[in-house]
């Protein structure tokens, strides 16, 4: 396998030129040339040329984007909007900063075309409200492009004109489901919609709205600028183009990489890794943030980063988090991490997302503490397995995979915590009898 | 005086800065519907008010011609909105994954020591809190905390024992973070 030389990369090539997040800067490095030569084509064209070059959504859904901006009806006569999803806040993921921060120019280019691909003169950009820093900077580079004319009204006298508003979330991982972030936008609590009526249809303030996530969007000015067939040639036959991987865990080099789809994920650790921090064993990777099932060291010398191959193990390449574990840490700590965070971050719309949460974490956190009961696999089993496609959004799927996930390849693990569980509690039956005090269940508390 | 007629006074009194005002309506100005400004204004006011009381709820409400119970709705709704006084540094830190991984539990252990409080307390001199917080999108500068606004990044015990240090002996946040 071939590695991706660094001036053959698409998303973060030159990223760490000095000030690359000045528009000056930017456009030296060739930066706006592709929303001039889109603005020579014609919006199907462009739509045309995204849907050749075979991108897919690179905020976990893996959707055809080409085909997202073909489902938007342009003759309703209603205003189309323009989503760009910056709210990145899945476990394990940091690729959307790297961008933000380092590369915000890129982000505005892109929304400059897909905007005119989709005939949306209102655009947002929802960033997560941690972002402070990267706020500050796409702030910025949005008011450079509005002083060079590149947003606003009629753009190098395109005749098309684009706002861009940058509205910062406030703490809420669910916002980042596509109809989250609709309705926190509209000034309401984050809480997903049923679909249908998809966004394209009927979105943002009931009108035709695309939501995008920020990898995606700064994928198009490359497309633009090469074609959607030279886009085409680099990754797999199904999985087209690079993407970020974000690395983190017991490695040592973690960071934001850059790769084509198909690369061993054994290389992703060693090479761009550095391989095992202190030279620990590999006991587990979760692939694609902390939503997809995790896969063995045996999978993981196997597994092609692309999105067919990895569905061979059960997992996905979701939003690009590959947390790397190593043997020491107790697996039953990380699902309990996982299952915490999606109890937390669980809007409360959907009971079996609201109570499921809840459940898959308490009986998570009493086998942790060695108060497990035998039974409780099952439970976990047949809880998480009622939480899937039972809901309005994926948050709840999200939530049950990982558990049943690591129930499958790890067994012996857990296993292990509940044979532990029943030898405690014959020692202290015991010790009962002799009277002293035991406890049964630890308090779960936020 | 009863309770109800209290309310109603602090609520009178309650004001944006002329520059918050400022910025308040040329944020309302970019937006379609006024209500789609509710987390910009629910930052402003927590600027200016450190945290959002009922009464400011009550005058952003005012402000963006909303229902008090709706800003409520939405100001419980997500994290980042303070709901009490949480003193001049909001330790924020990342429990997730990664950061838990690399020795977040370290870090809460030093404020236990350091500061003698647990989460969502604030010392009895009100200039520090805690908040463990759910992933803060920075995985490979794990662990991480939060400082208000500021990421500090790559910590250890010892490390972060030093910051809240020099951060209680009156340094700046970016002066300890460079």
């Amino acid at each position: 396998m071939k590695l991706l030389a660094p001036e053959r990369r698409i998303l973060t090539k030159g990223i760490d030129t000095p000030n690359l997040n000045t528009i000056e800067v930017y456009e030296k490095q060739g930066g706006y040339s592709a929303m001039k030569k889109a603005f020579g084509m014609a919006p199907d064209a462009i739509i045309g040329e995204v849907k050749a070059s075979g991108l897919r959504g690179r905020g976990g859904a893996g959707f055809p984007t080409g085909m997202k901006w073909g489902f938007v009806p342009f003759n309703l006569g209603k205003p189309i909007y323009l989503l760009c999803n910056a709210d990145e806040s899945e476990p394990g993921c940091f690729k959307d900063r790297l961008l933000l921060e380092k590369n915000p120019h890129l982000l505005i280019e892109g929304i400059i075309i897909a905007s005119f691909a989709v005939r949306s003169h209102k655009s947002y950009i929802y960033v997560r409200g941690e972002y402070t820093l990267a706020a500050k900077i796409v702030q910025k580079a949005i008011d450079e492009a509005y002083a060079k004319g590149y947003l606003g009204k009629n753009i190098l006298g395109s005749k098309h004109d684009l706002d861009l508003v940058l509205h910062r979330g406030a703490g809420a991982y669910i916002c980042g489901e596509e109809t989250g972030l609709i309705s926190s936008l509209e000034g309401k609590k984050g809480y997903p919609r049923l679909k249908p009526p998809f966004p394209a249809v009927s979105g943002f303030l009931n009108c035709p709205t695309v939501v995008n996530n920020v990898e995606t969007l700064c994928t198009v000015p490359w497309i633009i600028q090469n074609g959607g067939a030279t886009y085409a040639t680099y990754g797999t036959e199904k999985s087209k183009g690079t993407r970020l991987f974000c690395l983190s865990g017991w490695v040592n080099k973690p960071g934001v990489y850059e790769e084509e789809l198909g690369l061993p994920l054994k290389v992703m650790i060693d090479h761009y890794g550095g391989g095992m921090k202190d030279g620990s064993k590999l006991k587990a990777v979760i692939p694609g943030g902390s939503s997809t099932p995790p896969l063995t060291p045996e999978e993981v010398d196997k597994c092609l980063l692309d999105y067919d191959h990895i569905a061979t193990f059960g997992s996905f390449l979701g939003a690009g988090g590959i947390i790397v574990i190593p043997e020491h840490i107790p697996l039953i700590k990380i699902l309990e991490r996982i299952s915490e965070f999606y109890w937390d971050e669980s809007c409360g719309q959907c009971t079996p997302c609201r109570e499921g949460t809840g459940w898959l974490f308490k009986t998570i956190r009493s086998i942790e503490h060695h108060h497990g009961h035998k039974e409780d696999i099952d439970d976990l089993k047949r809880t998480a397995t009622s939480m899937m496609g039972a809901t309005i959004c994926a948050l709840s799927d999200a939530a049950a995979m990982p558990v049943l996930g690591f129930l499958k390849k790890f067994p012996q693990d857990f296993q292990a915590l509940l044979d532990e569980a029943e030898r405690k509690r014959k020692v202290s039956a015991g010790r009962k009898l002799d009277g002293q005090e035991t406890t049964e269940m630890t308090e779960v508390t936020r | 005086m009863s309770d109800e007629t209290k309310k109603s006074e602090d609520v009178t009194k309650i004001a944006f800065t002329p520059e918050r005002q400022k910025a308040f309506e040329a944020t309302v100005a970019k937006y379609e519907r006024k209500a789609s400004a509710l987390l910009p204004t629910l930052y402003l006011a927590q600027e200016q008010f450190g945290f959002l009381s009922p009464q400011v709820m009550v005058h952003v409400g005012k402000l963006l011609d909303m229902p008090p119970r709706e800003v409520f709705e939405a100001a419980s709704f997500y994290t980042m909105f303070r709901k009490k006084d949480m003193g001049q540094y909001l330790l924020q830190v990342c429990q997730n994954v990664s950061c838990c991984m690399m020795g977040s539990d370290d870090l809460f252990q030093v404020i236990k020591e350091e500061l003698g409080i647990g989460p969502d307390e604030v010392t009895a001199d009100k200039k520090f809190s805690l908040q463990p917080v759910q992933c803060l999108g920075s995985c490979d500068t794990a662990p991480v905390v939060q400082i208000n606004d500021d990421y500090v990044e790559r910590l250890d015990a010892e490390k972060f024992r030093a910051l809240i240090k020099k951060l209680a002996a009156g340094e700046k946040v970016a002066e300890v973070n460079s």
